[in-house]
């Protein structure tokens, strides 16, 4: 048995869905970012794996890689900043409670 | 033909990766979240070594599971109270959020197994990547260089620096 491109496609494509699947339904604030660090991820690995099977001589995948992942640390580091800004002023981080900006 | 011991760790990773990933999005204690959130992100690290891209797991262990996730409960702690679950979400929207899901799987899915003529290929032999290599690519400005993304990257890491502290700081 060997391990083929798909055998890792697959359970990057779970990961994906189950970030789908936070970010519609979770309330909290938290919890919908931690569903984008999920899809962020599938797809940093789907980046990755598919450099390495079908262009092993190139780096691109690997560098896009690399660079996602940056851009992914500095969107969070913000992310939470404004998340505990909001609850600061509203003492709460749920989005179905947080309508003051609302008309 | 692959070695056992790469297969068993293949298969750990892909448990992994699938069942925490389907608990960080269905547990109701959101620090418990953030905890199968880390599984994922460790197996994923373990991927990318059985890729033989050394750095890229290391990068992904430092940044994501000891950057990323920490900042995580931080947040978490400062906002929550420790052991109350979050609100119970209402059956139409979760019924919505699986059906979109589920959707996007089984499209995906079906491309993947029927259409992909790539998806049977094997682990080709890599040459060597070390580590003085990726950082001469990093700061180069030939063909596969990548100084640009390097420099706006730096750039945007900055403004993030700056927002942070704007942002957080008292009125």
């Amino acid at each position: 048995m060997n391990l083929t491109l798909l055998m890792y496609l697959v359970p990057s494509l779970i990961m994906f869905g189950c970030g789908v699947y936070g970010f519609l339904t979770r309330k909290n604030m938290i919890a919908i970012m931690i569903s984008l660090e999920l899809m962020l991820n599938s797809v940093d690995i789907n980046f990755v794996v598919f450099n390495r099977y079908l262009f092993p001589e190139q780096m691109e995948g690997m560098f896009f890689t690399l660079f996602a992942i940056a851009l992914a640390a500095a969107e969070t580091a913000l992310a939470l900043a404004i998340i505990i800004n909001v609850f600061r002023v509203a003492r709460k981080v749920d989005i179905n409670q947080l309508t003051k900006l609302k008309f | 033909m692959e070695s056992v011991g790469n297969l068993i760790l293949y298969f750990v990773v892909a448990l992994v990766i699938v069942v925490c990933s389907v608990l960080t999005v269905t547990t109701r204690q959101i620090l418990r979240s953030a905890t199968y959130l880390l599984f994922v992100l460790f197996a994923t690290a373990i991927i990318y070594f059985q890729m033989d891209y050394a750095f890229l797991g290391a990068v992904q262990i430092a940044v994501y599971a000891g950057g990323i996730v920490v900042l995580f409960v931080f947040a978490i702690l400062l906002t929550h109270q420790p052991g109350k679950d979050a609100q119970r979400i209402e059956s139409s929207r979760r019924v919505l959020g699986a059906v979109a899901a589920l959707l996007g799987v089984a499209v995906c899915g079906y491309a993947l197994f029927t259409y992909a003529n790539f998806c049977g290929r094997q682990l080709a032999q890599m040459p060597e990547l070390d580590i003085a290599k990726i950082g001469t690519w990093l700061l180069s400005t030939d063909k596969f260089g990548y100084l640009l993304p390097f420099e706006a990257i730096s750039v945007l890491l900055l403004a993030c620096i700056i927002g942070g502290v704007v942002i957080a700081r008292r009125r």
